[in-house]
């Protein structure tokens, strides 16, 4: 394995904010990626009561990017707050998206490129780009580029009416067609993870997001949204606290009629919502005068063929990630699991107390490690809260921070699975 | 030092501009003799076959005319004479035989669009700095270089008299599309452009001007139709002006006598209209108030040497209600400053979001920014219910419920989030600002900052400095205010400050009116005769009767029976009539439409609409109320200078312009007569009329607050 190299400075995480998060078509709907991402940093330079020209550079992660801005993070870096000449990256690491524009962050103040970093992500799923069909975008072209009328009507001419039919994008991967439900439904098939363990999975998460917004801890990281008329939206929208196993019991599966386990509730829903952190050298922090929350340590991310269990990824990224910061799992104070669904967290977590799985796959002896379900997604995750791609990484990253700074954790992980078999891991660490 | 370099490149002659010593180009006396001369030699010269006339100066073609000049002309005469010899000067521009061409790039106004109009072509740059229009008006005078013969047959009269009669300015876009521009280039290659079309003039080739609109046309084509557009405009001047100020009526008169007689009659109206204009009151007192507003501009309001004032990128709010919205909305319109609003719930700062927001869209549908822009500026407004990123801010405005101890708790806790270099500033109307800055450890910071409402639209600013205030707070909040685009009077911290203070008797006065059974319709009527935009009774209705006689309370504790406040506004209060914002007042409302007086007002105030006052004495009772206490207030340092005090009444409570400020006023009145007035009204009508110290002693010695002319 090649060596870590651990000079340069540490970099901390030093504030965080993120918008409410809202199912898409609901009150954000008509709230761009770029206008949420804009209005969550910033509310992030007043809560951190930043000075613009401290930036040095803004990193943002989107999914599913609007065709009229490619680039949010310049978008982003243009905001009046900052100085105009703040560079600015967008990046697609799909549902790991925010946490590689943090990484991205991370390594240029590691190389003493930049000392002030803003990260974060966006995404409006209620405002995905519809395209054209192939056939009326080269009619489009192609009278655009028509010399004379009649060319114009020999085009117009092979015109038919089903060319108008929008082609909306599907959450399917590109290279073998299967959609994302139907890779968690095999998982959980393969895995032998039942309906009621995922249903469990989802009350557990509903009820511990419910209990973190009630005592305040999630609501303090929420920038309230002021929309130009009605009611500001301080709250994430999908918690269901009310919820129950009988309730979600009724749910019919999804995208296996008659032999599916998953559904609705215990998976993620489509939301909208933004997401940002500060991250700074260890001496700029000291310099402009904040106090970490905590500093990033490690960070691994490891890929595996799509067409075998496709969101297995963290099961391979963890180890990597715990190994390059030189620690075990049992040193671990707090994990934060993205929820995509309940049975891909439930898979990983199997994989990760097999024994057996770690000397197949990793050759490896011995498990990664035994989940301690009192320190896993102890504010619930992706399935209560929602999961906006772009900005999910960045709101796993923040309420690991600060929960790892109230409670004096020592050592925290996130774990991330992404569209095309990805996995992300990174270690926080305090003080 | 001559103000015109002139070079000559392949038969084009260069006539460049640059005025030393002066921040514009302006048409002085020298510069009108150079540019003569220049004309007769370039004219003469056979190797010059056609002229560019350009500036050399950043920012600025021409600005217009000197208006020092204007205040020097001693009579009628020498007025004429003055404009003449400007006729003749940009009409021999037109009379060379040599094509020129107007290279616009910055202001280009008054008498320098008058000398572009009579240029062969012109070409502008499309550049914020370029502003082209012809303001005379607003300085009590005409366009008398000819504007008012030549713009209306380049562009038609309706387009015309749109621009001559309010003093517009418009953008080179603008200008374009009117048509009193034939070309709008990027500011790099306005010399090139110019040197182009001066060659291609000089071949023969002329601009075809594009055809004003048809609808245009119809009306403006036959005499009928130009008959509807001058009552169309007269009549809408009436209702302007009140018939206080001549100048746009002359104006339209001038358009009209020369599009029915010609251009040479129509030069010699505009000379005699303006002559007389220049050297009468309402222009002298327009031309006074341009030039107290000028010299604002370059006074700190500090004895001494002003320090430099800190830079104001951020600022917070505190309070997220109607004012202060509105002054966190003018803030990002006009300042583009960073603004953060905070009230006591998520629920109201968004409202005072919403409302703040709706000053910069209210921008953005008049066209003054673009949806460009719109989107720049609006992420300068956010807002919390916590104080989270007050430690940015260089200033604060605290603008919380008029209560004493809810100023103290805000304040001190906002002074542990603020850094210790934060101007902290009050827009109270009435609480003193030494009584509010006791809670503040750092007392010397704090100031008044006394916008008016609507703060879009008012032009008035009050700073109101304590004993304790620091100068370097002083400068900061004046530089600030300054970039809101507001004049700033700097004020002492005393009862209702200047503004409130001089009002206060004469809102009073109004009260008491009513009181003995003077109509609405009558006082309100009376004061809009007198000049001002809107009579005392509306303005309560429009204030708000509860604010008013808050401060009226405030005023009456200070200074006991003079400025005593009638109980009849106490008794509508107690009705729950609070004015406009309540839909109802005096005046009824419809929709937030004003109907007639409501008439239940009286019975409610216990009056019967049966005076006896003769209307004389309603007028003097009105003006004399607030004349004397601006005297009083004046001989108190309220205010600095006579000068403050009169910029503060007219963009202010809107004191009629035309009079130039109340001590202005009193001094044309003169101050004996003045005196006697208000004896007369005391025997009258009580001892407030009294008339007081500094005004008898001023009497006695025969003074003036402005040094005589």
């Amino acid at each position: 394995m090649p060596q870590v190299h651990q000079d340069g400075p540490r970099v901390a995480v030093v504030a965080g904010c993120r918008s409410p998060f809202c199912k898409a078509g609901t009150v954000l709907k008509d709230v761009s990626a770029v206008d949420l991402a804009r209005y969550t940093v910033v509310e992030l330079v007043h809560r951190a009561n930043l000075a613009g020209k401290e930036v040095d550079e803004i990193y943002f992660g989107q999914v599913v990017p609007s065709a009229l801005v490619p680039n949010i993070a310049r978008e982003v870096s243009l905001l009046p707050q900052f100085p105009a000449t703040i560079p600015a990256a967008s990046v697609n690491r799909a549902c790991a998206s925010a946490n590689a524009a943090i990484v991205l962050g991370h390594d240029q103040i590691r190389l003493g490129h930049a000392s002030v970093i803003i990260a974060g992500g966006a995404e409006s799923l209620s405002d995905v780009p519809i395209q054209h069909s192939k056939r009326f975008s080269e009619l489009l072209v192609g009278l655009s580029k028509a010399k004379n009328n009649r060319q114009r009507l020999r085009l117009l001419a092979g015109f038919r009416p089903k060319d108008l039919v929008p082609v909306s994008p599907a959450i399917a991967e590109p290279s073998t067609g299967e959609t994302m439900g139907q890779s968690a439904e095999k998982m959980a098939k393969v895995n032998g993870i039942s309906r009621r363990a995922q249903d469990e999975f989802a009350l557990r998460s509903h009820q511990l997001a419910h209990a973190g917004a009630e005592d305040g801890r999630l609501v303090m990281e929420i920038a309230p949204f002021f929309p130009s008329s009605g009611e500001p939206i301080t709250s994430d929208n999908g918690i269901r606290a009310k919820t129950s196993l009988d309730e979600m019991a009724k749910l019919k599966p999804v995208f296996d009629r008659r032999h599916g386990t998953v559904t609705a509730a215990n998976a993620s829903p489509l939301t909208d919502g933004a997401a940002a952190v500060l991250l700074m050298s260890e001496d700029a922090a000291k310099a402009l005068g904040h106090e970490p929350l905590a500093f990033i340590r490690s960070y691994a991310v490891a890929a595996l063929d799509p067409s075998d269990q496709l969101l297995m990824g963290p099961a391979y990224a963890v180890p990597r990630a715990l190994d390059r910061a030189g620690i075990a799992w049992s040193d671990l104070g707090l994990v934060e699991m993205h929820e995509a669904f309940a049975s891909q967290v439930l898979s990983n977590i199997q994989a990760f107390e097999s024994a057996q799985w770690a000397e197949e796959k990793l050759g490896r002896s011995g498990a990664v490690g035994a989940v301690d379900w009192d320190t896993l997604n102890v504010m619930g995750g992706s399935i209560a809260l929602g999961h906006p791609f772009g900005a999910t990484g960045a709101r796993i990253t923040l309420t690991l921070a600060n929960e790892m700074q109230r409670r004096g954790t020592q050592f925290g992980l996130i774990s991330v699975c992404a569209q095309g078999g990805m996995g992300f891991a990174m270690v926080l660490e305090r003080p | 030092m001559s103000a015109f370099t002139v070079r000559t490149e392949h038969g084009i002659g260069w006539l460049e501009l640059d005025l030393p010593d002066e921040p514009v180009n302006k048409m002085t006396r020298g510069v009108r003799e150079e540019l003569g001369s220049w004309l007769d030699r370039l004219g003469a010269d056979g190797d010059v076959r056609s002229i560019v006339l350009i500036s050399r100066k950043p920012g600025s073609f021409i600005a217009g005319a000197d208006i020092d000049e204007f205040l020097a002309l001693r009579s009628r005469d020498e007025a004429h004479a003055l404009v003449r010899s400007g006729q003749e000067l940009v009409g021999r521009l037109g009379r060379l035989g040599k094509p020129v061409v107007a290279a616009i790039h910055g202001a280009c106004l008054g008498g320098g669009l008058e000398a572009a109009l009579a240029c062969t072509y012109r070409i502008a740059t499309d550049d914020a700095k370029t502003r082209i229009g012809l303001p005379e008006v607003q300085l009590g005078i005409i366009p008398a270089a000819g504007g008012c013969q030549r713009l209306p047959r380049l562009i038609g009269v309706r387009n015309a008299l749109d621009m001559i009669l309010a003093g517009k300015q418009l953008p080179a876009r603008r200008a374009f599309r009117k048509g009193i521009v034939d070309e709008v280039v990027h500011p790099a290659i306005l010399e090139r452009v110019a040197s182009e079309t001066a060659e291609r003039l000089a071949g023969g080739w002329r601009p075809k001007r594009r055809n004003i609109a048809l609808a245009q046309l119809a009306l403006d084509r036959n005499p009928l139709g130009r008959r509807v557009v001058y009552a169309a405009a007269r009549k809408q001047l009436q209702k302007k002006t009140g018939g206080h100020y001549p100048a746009p009526a002359a104006a339209l008169r001038a358009v009209e006598h020369g599009l029915k007689h010609g251009e040479d009659a129509g030069l010699d109206i505009e000379a005699t209209l303006f002559a007389e204009l220049a050297v009468g009151d309402v222009s002298r007192n327009l031309v006074r108030i341009f030039f107290a507003t000028t010299a604002l501009k370059k006074d700190w309001g500090i004895a001494g040497e002003p320090p430099a004032p800190k830079p104001v990128a951020n600022i917070g709010v505190v309070g997220a209600g109607f004012m202060g919205a509105a002054i966190g909305g003018v803030a990002v319109s006009q300042g583009g400053v960073d603004v953060r609003l905070k009230d006591r719930d998520v629920a109201s700062v968004g409202r005072g979001l919403a409302m703040a927001r709706g000053v910069l869209r209210d921008r953005r549908k008049r066209g003054r920014i673009s949806t460009y822009e719109y989107r720049r500026l609006e992420p300068l407004l956010s807002g919390s219910a916590s104080w989270q990123g007050f430690r940015r801010a260089d200033v604060v405005v605290e603008a919380v419920f008029e209560e004493l101890a809810v100023k103290h708790a805000v304040l001190g806790e906002l002074e542990q989030h603020v850094r210790d270099d934060c101007v902290i500033a009050s827009n109270t109307s009435t609480i003193p600002i030494a009584q509010i800055a006791q809670v503040l450890s750092h007392p010397e910071r704090m100031l008044g900052m006394h916008f008016f409402s609507p703060v879009e639209k008012m032009p008035l600013l009050e700073v109101i400095v304590t004993d304790k205030t620091a100068a370097w707070a002083t400068v900061t909040a004046v530089a600030f205010g300054r970039e809101l685009g507001k004049t700033v009077i700097v004020v002492r911290d005393e009862p209702g400050f200047w503004v409130n203070r001089i009002l206060a008797p004469y809102l009073n006065e109004a009260g008491r009116l009513l009181e003995e059974g003077v109509t609405v319709e009558a006082i309100d009527r009376a004061m809009t005769r007198f000049g001002f935009p809107v009579g005392p009774v509306t303005l309560l209705d429009e204030v708000g009767l509860d604010v008013a006689q808050k401060a009226s309370i405030v005023l009456f504790e200070a200074f006991g029976d003079r400025l005593k406040p009638t109980p009849g506004i106490e008794r509508l209060i107690e009705d729950g009539r609070l004015g406009r914002k309540n839909g109802r007042g005096f005046y009824a409302y419809e929709q937030g439409k004003r109907r007639d007086v409501d008439q239940t007002a009286y019975e409610i105030i216990g009056a019967m609409p049966d005076s006896q006052v003769p209307r004389e004495d309603v007028d003097a009772r009105l003006v004399f109320a607030m004349l004397n206490e601006a005297a009083r207030a004046l001989d108190e340092h309220v205010i600095r200078t006579p000068r403050d005090g009169d910029i503060g009444a007219v963009f202010g409570i809107g004191f009629p312009a035309f009079r130039g400020g109340p001590l202005r006023y009193l001094s044309e009145l003169g101050v004996r007569h003045a005196v006697e007035t208000l004896e007369e009204l005391a025997q009258k009508y009580g001892d407030r009329f009294a008339p007081c110290v500094r005004l008898t002693r001023m009497a006695a010695g025969d003074q003036s607050f402005y040094p005589r002319p």
